[in-house]
Parts: C-alpha cells; structure tokens; sequence
C-alpha cells in the first residue's frame, strides 16, 4: 500500500473527526445536548481507557507474559460494576463541587488549599508524560512497519518527523476543541464525541481482525482452543503476586488518571450515565480483550521469531495480504493513541493552568485579580500548556528511543497516578483526612515510585549507576531501589507498588491523626464526605463576614466567565434574592454560589484565593465553625420550644372548649332553673290567687272562709318553705353559711335524724338496721347541719322506698381520717340515667309523689356536705336507692369563716 | 428536644431498594473472590497445559458480572435519579462528628 494513500486516508480521518467535533459543539452551543448527554456517548467515552498502549501492547502483553494482560481490564471491571461503592460519590461530589481535574478534587476536598493541588498537578505530568510518548512511539512505530513490510520501494520518513507532525496535529486539535470556551463544568462536547466515534473505530478494528484471525487463519473457537493449548502462551503461569498487584493497580488507576477523570466525572452530566456505563464499559472492555490471545497465538504462529509482538496486529494481517484490513487495524490504533492523547493533554493543561500557572500569576501581580481581562490569560496559559505537554511528550519519545515494551511504560503511569488513592478515597470517605496528612503521603508515596520505579525503567546506567542497583546509594544495601528494606523476592512493579502505596497511605494516615484541619478543610471536608445528604449544611457559611462590592463581583465573574454568562448569572441570582437589575446582594450564599461557579473554570484553589482578594481576608475561622454548630443547636433547640408552645396551645383550645361548653351548659341550666323557679312559684300563687278571689264573693260561709283560708295559709308556707329552701341553697353555694362547729356523737345524731323523719309517711313501718357500736365516734361538726342531711335522706328513703318491707340500712365505717356513712333501702333504687341528675334542683324524678317537694332536698345536702367539708355521693349496685356521705373527723375551721 | 428518628422498618418498595442497594455493593466482593480464584489453582503441577481453560473461566466471570451489573443498573438508575427520593439513613461513614 502506497504511504501517500495511509498518509491520505490519515488525513482524511482526522478531517472527519474534526467534522464530527464541530458539529457536536454546534449542537451543544444551540442547545441540544440530548444525545450528547446520553450514556452511549458517556460510555464510549470512557473507553480512552483503551489507548494504543490497549490496542497494539495487548497483543505483545499477551505473547508475552499469557492471560496476564486480562488483569489491566479486570481491575476496571471491578471498579465499574462496583459503582455504587465508589464512582457513585465521586461523579455526585464532582457535580456538586463543579471539580474541573483530579488535582481540583484534592485540592478542593482539603481546603481548597493550591498546593496540594500543584503535588498532584506535578505527579500527573510527571507520569503522563511517558505515556504520551508512548502514544507518539506507537504511531509512528505503525507509520514504519507500513513502510518496512512492503515491496513498493517508497521509504519511510523520518521517525523524529513523524512524532512531530503527529504531536503538532494532536495540540491543534486540542487547543481548537479542548480550549474554545473556558465553560463552566470544563465540558467538552465535540471532544467528547470525536472519543465516542473513535471508540467505535478501535473496537470494529480489534473486532475485525480478530474474526479474522479466528474463522480466517484458524477454523473457529475450536481450533482457536487448541492451537492456545499448543502455543507457548500455555507455558503461562499465573503469578499469584503480580496477578493482585496488577488488578488492584488497573482499578485505581482507572479512578485516578487524569484523562480517566476527566470523562468520568468532569464530563458527566448525571448519574443515569454512570448507571448505564456500569456494566457497558466493562462490556466494552470484554469485547476489546476477546481476541487478544488468539491473534497473539496465531501471531506467534505465523510470524518470523523475531517479530515485534506489539505490532502483530498490523503486521499479521499485512503479511496475509490483506492491506484492507492492516489499514483498518491502523486506523483503529491511531484512533486509540488520538484520542488519549487528546483528553490527557485537555486534563493536564487544565491542572497546570488552574493549579500552577494561574496561582503564580496571582501571586506576582495580585492586582490582576482585580483589572485586565483573565479570559484569554487562562486561556492563553491553557493553550501553552497543552503545547507543554505535548512537547514533553515528544521530547520524551525522543530521549527514550522508543524501543521498550509499550506495557511497561503504561504500568508505570498507573502506578504513579495510583499514588492519588490513598488521598481521594481517605478524602471522600474520612472527615479525620488532613491538609497535611494527604500532602505528606502524596509527597512520600510518589517519591518511593520516582526512586523504586521510575528511575530505574530507564535501566541500570542511565540515570541510576549500576552501583545504586546492586548496592544502594551510599552503600546503604537496604535501600536498593528494587530490593527496598531487604524486600528481594519480589516482581520489581509490583515491588514499588507496593511500598509506594504503603508508606503512601501510613504517611497519610499518620499526618491526619497527628494534625489539626483549617475550619475550611473541615468545612470541604464535610461537605465531600456528606455529598448524599439533602443539602450541604454549611454551605454559605464561607462568606459570612467582610463586605465585597457587587459590581466588583460582577466584574471579576465577566473576565472570567465572559460577558454574557456572567450578566445571566448574575440576574438570574439577584431574581432569587428577588430583586431587579443584575447586581444582587452579596450574600454568603450568592457569593458561595458565584465562587463554585467560578471552581467551574479555574479550579477551587484559585476561585478562592480570587474571591478572597475582593474581600481581604481569609474566610472562615474555628469560631465561625462552632457558631454554625451553635446557630444549629439554637435552631433545634427553638423549634422544640415551638413545639411545646404549639402543644400548649392545643392544651389551652382544649381547655377553653370545654370551658365554653361547661358555660352553655350552665347558660341552659340557668334557664331551666328561671322557668322551673317561675312554675314552682306559680303552683301556690295560683291557688292563693284563686280562693282569695273566691272570698272576696260575699255569699261565702264561715265554715267554707275557714276552709278557703287555711288553704291560703298553708299554700303561704308552701311558698315560704320554698323561697327559704332556695335562699338556703343561695347561701350555700356561696359558700358563706356559717358554722357552729363543735364535737357531737355521730350515733346521736342519727337517733336525733330518726326522731325526725318519722312524721314522713308515718303510717309505714321501716326497719332500721344500723351498727351502734362502729358508731360511737365524737366528730368535730356543724351537728345541727349534719343532722338535716341525715333528716333529708331518711325522708327520701321513707317517701319513696317502694318495697313491701322496707328496710333501711346505716353502715358507718372510719378511713384514713374521713368517716363514711351509707345510707341504703331494699327499694328498686334509681335508674341508672338518672342517676346524675338526682343532685339538681327540682330534679324529681317522678311527679306523682304525695309529698309533693320541690325538688331542693339532694341539692340542698350535696351543698351542705360541701360546706363541712366531705362529699355526698349515689352509690350504685346496692340492690337499692343508696347515698354515701363522706366527712372528715375533724372539721377545722375555714379561714374565710374568721373573716366573713 | 427530640429530632424525628428515621423510621425502622421500610415499606416493601423501600425495603427492595435497600436491598437491591446491597446487591450492588455486593457484585465487586463476589467478582474480586471469583477472579482471584484462580491464584488457589497452582496451575504449573498439573502436567497438561490449561491456559485455554483459564481464559474460558476468566471470560465467563467477566460475562458473569457484565449481566448481573446490567440486571442492577436499571433499578440503581431509578433510585440515584434526579427525582428519586433521598436516602433515609445517611451512610454509615458520615456520622462521624468533627
């Protein structure tokens, strides 16, 4: 195949991908992101995972070292199909804290402090850059066996050359999509969807050559089995050490490299994304990996011995002629280089810029967070640095040469990013994290993997002396790069891993422990670890005191975000505080609002120390802290007074309904007591009326006179009788009868009552039966009081006891200082209804009866009893009409008595 | 002063969704015994060779969680959106007072 026509179809790749970029950020910019926001794309766009590295290293992994190669895809596998453990709170604290690269995460979580993220600003960079490199090597490494494995005589330019050209179109696409606008989120449409399409590249690629290889050169799965079996690759051992240290690696470097990052949570929009991409991208991953090792088998089979391994994807199908499908698998490694390099050198140029260039542009001319246009300048510094990275890349491929095994180079990168987990997972999960703890572990950690690692991948003697390897610097043998602490036996990767991870975290969790957190760091470091609560609660706490012009403010957002965005912003905030204009109060929460909004563009550190400058000072202190927890406490503290005022308050309706109740009742009562007086009072003077009008006639005898007026007479005292009775219940309910106290013999008494209610019904004859002894006790009493009770109750019991042989009962019995007295006929007693009405006046409960009284008696002695202090009371189920009277032994006298 | 205590039975539908929670914490712990499974295997005392045999169990792990991830997403997806209700119980890692 000419190189004219694989330069061209390049060419025409590139074009297309850029069509597709500029047609998604068109898209986008009009605002219609439903497909670029879908888990698909969100999916595909994870698969940068995949680089060339992935595409031709596989392949040579495999041919080397077995089904090894399967654990840098398992450990991802783990990761993903585990979301909801991990990746869950990552993309959700991303979101909320609008992170912008994994340095911004670190350097957010722990106070927003800068410096943390310029450790991991360094780190990324420090190991990337091999990585991009590798890229390059891979590229122009497939540029060449074009040129070597074919008859048509044309020559292969220029490695050097090739690295060049390809890293210059790789920075010109990046800075055209990956710098257009300085967005809010740090997303990138078209980019994003350039990777989708790329994704699908490789994967058809990997795809079509591995049918191939398998029904093409090999005759099904079958056969594919046992020419495995027959092929050196089951020589493979699995070795126990290597096999967890490597998918451990993969699964934390599959969280914490930066262009990972980047199109996990940078670019996510929302957490459905995640969902899907939980079991497709480890699909995707599965569908990559399928025919690694039966192309590397056949490979190994057909190929010359001395073939590269990593190339045997081109190479196999070119050397069966089949030039179509070389192009195809070329595409498809270019694709994969492309699109790693792509969204690396966007995640590093944005670090270095929010986390080196710009913190130290602020420091030397602090005055330019406050004029001048910062756009461009974050811009500019992003478009620098993505050409840094970029040549750092390319002056690393060229140092290196570009002969060492792609694997090795890739693993390096992992375990140098790895060196971030300790800190992220401790920062996500643990308040006790620290400022200090996770810088002294991210310093420590990576600087164990510079000397155990990445140093001596450049092989004994290039940067390292022989000497250092075989006896440790200064002779100290216990520091041997490959053999740390006398630790020999071991994988020389997984060596450093290993103790780079472990010191790692021991520094880590030591500094925390023994540090004390800045109240901003305790502040973040609530919020990330409390992402799934409702709502952040100390959210605008950062702003609480100083004062900063709103128009300064608005100023700052527009050099920023831009013009427009910030006016939006801005008025769409003073319309929540609901005011008019685009100048909104600057409130803790506003401002809180504006700073991660600005997080969104240049990092957290600097949106801080930016905002910080407008109001001249720090933000928060311990107190500031603890008046939240008080402000907290005061407002649980005042919403249970209000509950117990709001319970008061029912309990007071309730009482007050009742009240109004009792007061209707009474309203009732009264007058019926109006209407039954006004009755009981007309009866006599009806009659007096009537025979007084009868005697004024003349023609009357003396006999019928005296007749006439003894009637009048006797209705007279009727009357009297009643108007005394009622004057006697006035007094009594007023509670101001006075008493004669003095000590009587209760059993006396009841003879005295005897006596006198025999006139009642005298012709019947009643059986007393009372007890003489158990009433031989002196109380201290109104006797004469007592005694009319006793009358009324006897008299009752004489009216209205309808049994044939009527029998009344007086029990007396002492408790606890009170003397009780029942009082109970064998008569058919009071029905239960009117039970609780017998206490009122003019209660009669039947009309017929012969004595005819007004109805005053129990009401009378109920009020009676109250005066001297005891009660009077029905007693049911006796068999009969009962009354109980309860009264103290010793009735002292009320104050009110002396008084009135 | 009391603050209302989350309740501490669910109603059905809650209860599926604590326990299909579960499920998902669960799939990796199983998936991680499953793949290092093979490191107990002491392939090289067996006389014939057996890479082909591991590959098959390793890719049918993989094939494994693939689907049990895929059967748990639509469910997870319902209960992480946007309008899904929150949590009732913070996670066990928050109540941590500093």
């Amino acid at each position: 195949m000419p190189f004219n026509v694989l330069v061209l179809s390049c060419l025409i790749y590139v074009a297309f991908l850029f069509a597709v970029a500029f047609m998604a950020e068109r898209r986008s910019s009009r605002g219609m992101q439903g497909f670029l926001r879908s888990p698909l794309i969100y999916t595909l766009s994870l698969s940068i995972y995949c680089t060339a590295w992935t595409f031709y290293g596989a392949v040579g992994y495999a041919a080397r070292s077995g089904l090894e190669f399967v654990t840098i895809y398992l450990g991802p596998t783990l990761v993903f199909v585990g979301w909801w453990w991990v990746l869950r709170k990552l993309v959700r604290i991303g979101r909320q804290q609008r992170v912008t690269s994994i340095a911004d995460l670190i350097s957010a979580r722990f106070g927003k402090s800068n410096f943390l993220g310029a450790i991991v600003t360094i780190i990324a960079v420090v190991a990337s850059t091999p990585y991009i490199a590798l890229q390059l090597q891979s590229v122009t490494l497939a540029f060449s066996v074009f040129a070597s494995g074919t008859s048509e005589g044309w020559h292969l330019p220029d490695q050097a050359a090739t690295g060049v050209w390809v890293a210059a179109g790789l920075a010109l696409f990046t800075i055209l999509f990956g710098t257009r606008n300085l967005d809010a989120n740090e997303q990138h449409h078209g980019i994003v969807m350039a990777i989708a399409v790329e994704a699908v590249v490789k994967l058809v690629a990997l795809l079509a050559v591995g049918i191939f290889v398998v029904w093409g050169l090999a005759d099904g799965p079958a056969d594919m089995m046992a020419r495995i079996e027959a092929s050196p690759l089951a020589e493979w051992d699995l070795q126990p050490g290597r096999w967890t240290g490597l998918i451990f690696l993969s699964a934390a470097a599959v969280i914490c490299l930066p262009r990972m990052f980047q199109v996990m949570v940078v670019e996510n929009a929302d957490e459905a994304q995640l969902a899907r991409a939980s079991w497709a991208f480890p699909a995707y991953l599965f569908a990559m990996s399928l025919f690694i090792v039966p192309i590397a088998v056949v490979g190994l089979e057909r190929l010359p011995a001395g073939a590269n391994p990593d190339m045997f994807l081109l190479t196999l199908p070119l050397s069966e002629g089949q030039g179509g499908l070389a192009m195809l698998a070329f595409l498809g490694g270019f694709s994969s280089a492309t699109s790693m390099v792509i969204v690396e050198t966007i995640a590093l140029a944005t670090m270095l810029s929010n986390h080196v260039v710009m913190p130290v542009l602020l420091r030397l001319r602090p005055t330019s967070a406050k004029r001048g246009d910062l756009r461009w300048l974050v811009l500019l510094a992003r478009r620098l640095c993505i050409g840094a990275v970029l040549a750092l890349g390319y002056a690393y491929f060229r140092m290196s040469g570009g002969s060492e095994a792609l694997a090795a180079i890739g693993l390096i990168a992992f375990a140098g990013m790895a060196q971030v987990l300790p800190a992220m997972l401790g920062g996500i999960y643990w308040r006790g994290a620290t400022k200090t703890g996770a810088a002294t572990g991210l310093i420590v950690g990576s600087v164990v993997w510079v000397y155990a690692l990445f140093l001596p991948s450049f092989g004994p003697g290039a940067v390292m002396s022989v000497e250092v390897f075989a006896q440790g610097p200064f002779g100290l043998i216990w520091l041997r790069p490959q053999a740390l602490f006398g630790v020999t036996g071991m994988d020389p990767l997984i060596h450093a891993v290993f103790w780079s991870l472990t010191l790692n975290t021991a520094a880590f969790l030591i500094g925390s422990l023994l540090t004390f957190p800045d109240p901003v760091e305790r502040m973040q470091g609530a919020a990330f670890v409390n992402a799934f609560d409702d709502e952040p609660r100390t959210g605008p706490l950062g702003w609480t005191r100083g004062e900063a012009e709103p128009e300064a403010l608005l100023i700052m957002a527009q050099r920023i975000l831009g013009d427009e965005a910030a006016l939006s912003f801005f008025e769409v905030e003073a319309a929540a505080q609901g005011k008019q204009g685009y100048l909104p109060d600057p409130t803790p929460d506003f401002v809180a609002s504006l700073e991660r909004r600005l997080a969104g563009a240049v990092g957290a550190a600097t949106a801080h120390a930016m905002i910080s400058q407008l109001f001249g000072r720090s933000t928060v202190t311990v107190e500031d802290l603890l008046a939240v927890a008080n402000e907290t406490a005061q407002i649980m503290e005042y919403s249970a007074r209000l509950e117990n005022q709001q319970e008061e308050l029912s309990r007071n309706a309730r009482q007050l309904r009742d009240v109004n109740e009792k007061l209707t009742q009474l309203s009732v009562q009264k007058d019926s007591f109006l209407a039954q007086i006004s009755h009981e009072l007309r009866t006599p003077m009806t009659s007096i009326r009537a025979f007084s009008e009868i005697m004024t006639d003349s023609d009357l005898t003396p006999a019928q006179l005296a007749a006439y007026g003894r009637i009048i007479h006797e209705e007279a005292i009727r009357l009297t009788r009643l108007l005394d009775d009622l004057l006697d219940l006035t007094v009594l309910e007023n509670g101001s009868v006075p008493l004669n106290l003095d000590v009587a013999h209760l059993g006396q008494m009841i003879d005295r009552a005897l006596a006198a209610s025999c006139h009642v019904r005298p012709g019947r004859s009643f059986d007393i039966q009372r007890n003489t002894g158990t009433e031989a006790v002196f109380l201290k009493t109104d006797a004469d009081r007592l005694v009319q009770v006793f009358i009324n109750l006897m008299s009752n019991a004489r009216k209205y006891c309808d049994a044939r042989d009527p029998v009344l009962r007086i029990v007396t019995r002492q408790k606890g200082g009170k003397v009780l007295i029942d009082f109970i006929d064998n008569g058919s007693g009071i029905p239960k209804d009117s039970q609780a009405v017998i206490f009122e006046k003019f209660a009669r409960l039947s009309n017929d009866s012969p004595s005819g009284g007004a109805g005053l008696g129990l009401a009378i002695c109920r009020e009676l009893m109250a005066n001297l202090g005891g009660t009077l009371t029905y007693l049911p189920g006796q068999r009969g009409a009962a009354f109980r009277i309860t009264l103290p032994l010793r009735l002292e006298k009320p104050e009110t008595a002396g008084a009135a | 002063m009391r603050r209302p205590s989350p309740p501490l039975f669910l109603a059905r539908s809650g209860y599926r969704r604590r326990r299909l929670h579960d499920a998902a914490r669960l799939v990796p712990v199983f998936g991680a015994f499953l793949i290092f499974l093979p490191i107990l295997w002491s392939p090289g005392e067996t006389p014939e060779p057996d890479t082909a045999r591991d590959g098959l169990y390793l890719f049918g792990v993989w094939a494994g969680l693939i689907g049990a991830a895929a059967l748990l997403a639509p469910g997870l997806r319902r209960s992480t959106g946007p309008d899904a209700e929150t949590e009732l119980t913070p996670d066990p890692t928050s109540g941590d007072p500093n």
